[in-house]
């Protein structure tokens, strides 16, 4: 028998596989196709105080192993969510939730922070502070270390519940900016988000997203965010949920190995709805193939080694 | 909705640049409802995101796609050979809504014609006796004209009189009693505001097209302004009423 459990800041999550935000929306589309319950949590579609549309479309592009975006936060904003979407989710979703919020000032992140952490129903706050498709909110608070400490600090004050913030990659060096968050009271970090990039219309010559710019995600960047999760772990104490590219039940392991506690899944979701499923369902044979008893026993078990 | 393998039977171009695609299942049978103005998510290796395909044809356990080859993913579906595997996600989106009280009339442009051709064999089933207006560009470029031909009343049109009526589908569409009449229309989005503008009546059904990520509502990436709010096409429409559309 695996042993599968981790405990995340003191939250127990039955395995370590969490859909990522903005990619699971609140849960309804994967339940119908398999029992959302079989996961160790999920971080539902970052919410931010309106309702947002998000930007201009075309907003996705195809890319070599992966995809862009550039939604820019559409979601229902936060009453709705309080509201509607919550009470709904509670109806058939009875594992740990995960609430990610967005903000453009830190006025409104702390608004919302405390709003979604005084929910029975969510167990962890992650602080979206690395959307790089909107102007004036999250990637601007994400790239700086002054302004990342501001926003985590005065989140952490009005969130009695463990408070995760969202890193992106596109900072001048991401482990800066987690121990800026660690600094600000941070419970833990999650890290990444999708990287910058763009593609062209060979025939129209042109930006083939209407915001020119999107971020990338899937298996392309796991080794740049493994990377990075390996570097954090170093240089942080506090929790890691690691993401970026991961796909399979290996990925999570090797995710592990770098620092990851628990580990978020995003893109894969979207090209096969039933890839955490298949991840978790795969996870106890290829743990015995490793000679793993123990999962949570991986989590910076490749560290100690000398370049 | 499943995601099943499928195998590519007969797939070939039965114009330049679009294909005729067969699907069957390998041994597994397919319990889904299929409906016409649905459409099913294709995994082709070598491609991430999955390609959006509308569905033409559905029946015996086959299921029959009309593509054009437009990007890279296309083309790869286009060279596929018969015995060739594939993953396939269906059924996708809110079709068309049959609406037995009123005669139908399908207004197709170019490859927006392939899901009116099992809309057309649906309506047929239901006991109705709708009329078909296929629109291209020139003669050249006609596809399914005989198979809707077989069915129906069909009308074509080409816009340089090459072949049919000379003119857009517009052009051929007869005035049209909204008490006793429906159109039901799928093509790009030029034909599509031209039709918006022709037939002003709510019961008119759109379908759009859009780039998509995830194809089954989760990722937001193909969401549009309506009258009622935002709309993903994936998984509210592709199809949307007339009265929901801002135009």
């Amino acid at each position: 028998m695996v042993d599968l459990c981790v405990s995340l800041a003191g939250v127990g999550l039955q395995n370590p596989v969490i859909p990522a935000s903005g990619c699971f929306g609140f849960g309804r589309e994967f339940a119908e196709f398999y029992d959302i319950n079989l996961l160790g949590a999920f971080s539902f579609k970052g919410t931010t105080e309106e309702p947002r549309f998000g930007n201009p479309l075309p907003r996705v592009a195809d890319c070599p192993s992966g995809m862009l975006n550039s939604v820019g936060l559409q979601n229902p904003g936060m009453e709705k969510v309080l509201t509607e979407e919550l009470p709904f989710l509670k109806t058939y979703y009875h594992q740990p939730l995960i609430a990610n919020v967005g903000g453009f000032s830190v006025r409104e992140y702390v608004s919302n922070t405390a709003r979604i952490a005084a929910e029975e129903q969510v167990d962890i706050v992650e602080l979206n502070i690395s959307c790089p498709n909107v102007q004036g909110g999250g990637h601007a608070f994400g790239t700086s270390c002054a302004a990342a400490e501001e926003v985590t600090k005065a989140c952490k004050a009005v969130c009695p519940k463990p408070l995760f913030v969202k890193l992106t990659p596109n900072a001048a060096n991401i482990t800066d900016i987690a121990k800026a968050a660690e600094a600000a009271g941070a419970d833990g970090i999650s890290l990444i988000n999708t990287l910058l990039g763009m593609r062209i219309d060979l025939k129209r010559r042109r930006p083939v997203l209407a915001n020119i710019a999107g971020g990338y995600s899937g298996p392309g960047i796991f080794p740049v965010a493994l990377r990075m999760v390996y570097e954090t772990y170093a240089a942080v104490r506090i929790p890691i949920m690691g993401m970026g590219g991961v796909s399979t039940a290996r990925d999570v392991i090797e995710m592990m190995l770098a620092g990851a506690t628990a580990v978020q899944v995003g893109a894969a979701n979207l090209v096969d709805p039933y890839a955490c499923k298949y991840i978790i369902e795969d996870l106890p044979a290829v743990c015995a193939e490793l000679g793993i008893t123990r999962l949570s026993e991986m989590t910076g078990a490749a560290h100690g080694w000398s370049a | 909705m499943v995601d099943v393998p499928m195998l590519v039977g007969a797939n070939a171009e039965i114009a330049p640049g679009v294909y005729r695609m067969q699907l069957y299942t390998d041994g597994v049978a397919l319990t889904e409802e299929l409906r016409p103005g649905q459409f099913v998510n294709l995994k082709i290796d070598g491609f991430y995101l999955r390609r959006p395909i509308s569905i033409c044809d559905w029946s015996h356990g086959v299921l029959t796609l009309v593509y054009k080859a437009v990007g890279e993913g296309t083309r790869h579906l286009s060279a596929m050979e018969e015995g060739a595997a594939l993953r396939v996600l269906l059924p996708l989106g809110n079709g068309y809504t049959l609406l037995p009280d009123k005669q139908p009339v399908l207004v197709g442009g170019g490859v927006g014609i392939p899901p009116l051709y099992y809309l057309c064999k649906e309506l047929i089933r239901a006991g109705q006796k709708p009329t078909a207006i296929l629109g291209f560009n020139t003669a050249s470029e006609v596809f399914l004209q005989s198979a809707f031909a077989a069915l129906c009343d069909t009308i074509l049109t080409t816009v340089d009189g090459s072949a049919g009526v000379k003119g857009f589908v517009t052009d051929a569409l007869p005035k049209l009693n909204p008490d006793t009449s429906t159109v039901y229309t799928c093509g790009p989005e030029a034909m599509l505001r031209a039709v918006f503008r022709s037939v002003e009546f709510s019961s008119v059904q759109f379908s759009f097209e859009e780039r998509m990520g995830c194809g089954f509502g989760a990722c937001m990436c193909c969401s549009c302004k309506t009258v009622t709010g935002y709309k993903r096409i994936c998984k509210d429409g592709p199809v949307l009423r007339r009265e929901e559309i801002l135009w």
